[in-house]
């Protein structure tokens, strides 16, 4: 049984042979790397017909009684979809890469790195332990560092790039953390392992809590949930396919596949998922307030985005891992859509980004109009596209265990549909407002093949005929009127405020700078590594000047002086004086023997 | 009779005259002179040592009056050296007296 492996490394040897052969020929390395996913992309739907097998695991490291890390892989119905979702959106994303990066310098580059991403991604999903999963998680955190500073000349790119990484080591430090300690208390790695030896840590609460919550850590940082989430605006300086694969449908969607994954150990304690559940509340709403305000057609998606994974945290942390998968297996379709879209329009007008300055679109970009409006509609959760579905399974559930979230999940939701029909209605209504958007035209079939494919699994994803083959629908018996009644109400309300407020207006009515600024969070951390920096600086600072410079070094050389300018009182340089210093030492001698 | 404490007593006398000698006086040659007479008070004792502990065969301990032989030696040979050493200091300082050889003062 090799589908998964070779599904898993074809992509890896497409950025192998990229690397090595073919960084010169840069048509031929895209044309590769679409191979390479395409490849994946068949055997991921051939594995998804044929029934679950066990592949047969081969031991990587083993210390006898201590440690053991296979290299083995999962093929569940959960990761096979995951494998489906990943393989698809990317193979779509590559195939408009062609059209997006066509004239780009580091095209083979572009490409090598995407490879490296899918394998990265495809790793983490097939991970059968949390070993190789942290391996593919730090993996993808390179990668798509790699990507983000794709245009690295840009300083702002290269600034992002670091900023993606190292937030994400602060991340992955917890989730490295949580691992040791679920290994310390069972003995295991393996995820079919530590299924039955979870015993070992439930009866120490405090303890599994501790370990829930780092793993979860992993999580924070990758799929940009509050308070680790500044990377994921800036994020959007590198390409827009870019942000479309990693930052909307897919890497940052790992977070959610790991927790849905190691479901067993977060579960087991209500804690960890009281604090799941309001970090993914708390972003959501956040996120979704800040996109109020953004201007940059790819930020409002930033944001948009962290407020839909703030949505699927959300839904695990209420224990409903099927409603974040839901909506994480839409989210993918719909949020891909909209980033491709974006790129589409930003290609159009020639790299502009400011939603002020595009406006009536919808006239010369038809296809991209369309689709973006497909995408905007499933996003704002209206009925029947894929978004109010999955929503509504989250809000259904929170309605059902707490009504505290569901209650701010609705204001979510009525400021998603704000924030989208806002963006919208800039970018494709009203009068064209720049001159490259008067001349601005639709793209290549390569780009809007695409959208329309996507645009086609947005309309339809969320539908129960569909979804149900690919992953199972949670059905809450009660409140089957209610909730839906009140998310559509809320969509509906939100949309019509924002075409009333600016279905005319060439620029933002209200400026308001805290949302704009993203609630000072980057100052604020600006401000709090500045002074650990600046103690830090200070205790080393402190170190060297006086325990090095004055202890050690001075210290040795004002020692040696001082005992030489002791000694030299001795020598007066008179023959007498030393005969009689010596004869006084025989005395003291001699009187420290005997008497003594 | 004459005793080991009046034997002493002259040793530890014409130690002290030698000792008073080198601390006190300036020039070279005297202070080797004094030096020796140390070195003749520690001999004084030495003999006199010897001669009063008598073994229970009912004869004297002489090893000390070996040692003694010894130190004769070494102080003829260090009165050779030494007076080599002045003689040459003189050709060289046309001085024999302590205070004019502080070279080694810092």
């Amino acid at each position: 049984m090799n589908l998964p492996w070779l599904l898993l490394l074809s992509p890896l040897s497409s950025a192998i042979v990229i690397t090595l052969l073919t960084m010169r020929f840069r048509g031929l390395s895209s044309f590769i790397s679409v191979g390479a996913i395409l490849f994946s992309l068949i055997c991921s739907w051939i594995l998804f017909l044929q029934p679950n097998v066990y592949v047969p695991e081969r031991t990587w490291i083993e210390i006898p009684g201590v440690f053991r890390v296979p290299l083995g892989l999962t093929i569940d119905n959960l990761s096979k979809t995951m494998l489906l979702v990943v393989t698809f959106v990317g193979s779509l994303i590559h195939i408009y890469s062609l059209g997006y990066m066509r004239d780009d310098e580091g095209k083979s580059r572009y490409f090598a790195a995407l490879s490296l991403f899918v394998f990265a991604m495809l790793g983490i999903v097939l991970a059968n332990n949390f070993v190789m999963m942290f391996i593919f998680w730090e993996l993808v955190g390179f990668t798509s560092y790699v990507l983000i500073g794709h245009w690295f000349d840009r300083n702002s790119a290269a600034e992002a790039a670091k900023k993606a990484f190292l937030t994400n080591r602060v991340g992955d430090f917890g989730f490295m953390l949580g691992i040791l300690m679920l290994w310390a208390a069972t003995g295991s790695i393996v995820f079919s392992e530590l299924i039955p030896q979870m015993s070992k840590v439930t009866g120490n609460g405090g303890y599994l809590t501790i370990v829930a919550v780092l793993i979860f850590c992993g999580a924070v940082a990758k799929s940009a949930q509050f308070p680790l989430h500044v990377w994921l605006p800036d994020a959007m300086e590198g390409p827009t396919p870019v942000s479309a694969l990693i930052h909307a449908a897919t890497m940052v969607a790992a977070g959610v596949y790991m927790l849905v994954r190691v479901a067993f150990i977060i579960q087991a304690s209500p804690d960890a998922l009281t604090v799941i559940a309001w970090i993914g509340t708390i972003t959501a709403f956040m996120a979704a307030l800040i996109a109020t305000q953004q201007d940059d057609i790819k930020r409002v998606l930033a944001y948009s985005t962290l407020s839909q994974l703030g949505y699927m945290i959300a839904a695990v942390g209420l224990g409903s891992n099927e409603a974040g998968m839901f909506h994480l297996f839409t989210h993918a379709f719909f949020k891909a859509l909209l980033f491709l879209g974006a790129g589409s329009v930003i290609v159009a007008l020639h790299h502009e980004q400011n939603i002020w300055k595009m406006g009536g679109l919808s006239r010369n970009m038809p296809i991209t109009f369309l689709a973006f409006a497909i995408g905007a509609l499933a996003l704002i959760g209206f009925p029947p596209f894929s978004g109010f579905f999955s929503k509504d399974a989250i809000l259904a559930r929170a309605y059902e265990h707490n009504t505290a979230i569901f209650a701010i999940g609705l204001i979510t939701a009525f400021l998603t549909a704000f924030y989208v029909t806002r963006l919208f209605v800039a970018v494709f209504w009203g009068k064209t407002r720049s001159d490259a958007a008067k001349r601005s035209d639709e793209s290549p079939f390569v780009m809007t093949g695409p959208l329309i494919i996507l645009a086609v699994f947005s309309a339809v994803a969320g539908f129960g005929f569909f979804a149900s083959t690919f992953l199972i629908i949670p059905r809450e018996k009660e409140f089957v009127v209610l909730v839906p009644t009140l998310a559509t109400a809320a969509t509906i309300i939100g949309a019509g405020i924002a075409i009333a407020l600016y279905r005319k207006q060439g620029e933002d009515r209200f400026r308001a700078d805290i949302l704009r600024r993203g609630f000072y969070i980057d100052n604020f951390y600006h401000w709090l590594i500045g002074i650990s920096q600046e103690f830090l600086a200070g205790v080393a600072s402190f170190i060297d000047r006086w325990i090095v410079d004055v202890g050690a070094v001075r210290g040795t050389s004002g020692g040696t002086w001082g005992a030489g300018a002791l000694l030299r009182l001795f020598q007066v340089g008179n023959l007498q004086a030393y005969a009689f210093l010596f004869g006084l030492a025989v005395v003291a001698l001699i009187y420290f023997t005997i008497f003594r | 009779m004459v005793t080991l404490g009046d034997y002493l007593t002259v040793s530890a006398l014409l130690f002290t005259i030698g000792f008073g000698g080198v601390m006190l006086r300036r020039n070279i040659i005297i202070i080797l002179m004094c030096l020796e007479l140390m070195l003749n008070a520690a001999n004084l004792s030495l003999v006199a040592f010897s001669r009063f502990q008598v073994q229970p065969s009912g004869t004297s301990n002489y090893d000390a009056e070996v040692f003694v032989f010894f130190i004769i030696t070494v102080a003829a040979a260090e009165v050779a050296v030494g007076l080599a050493i002045i003689v040459a200091l003189f050709r060289a300082r046309q001085t024999t007296h302590v205070e004019d050889i502080a070279t080694l003062k810092f």
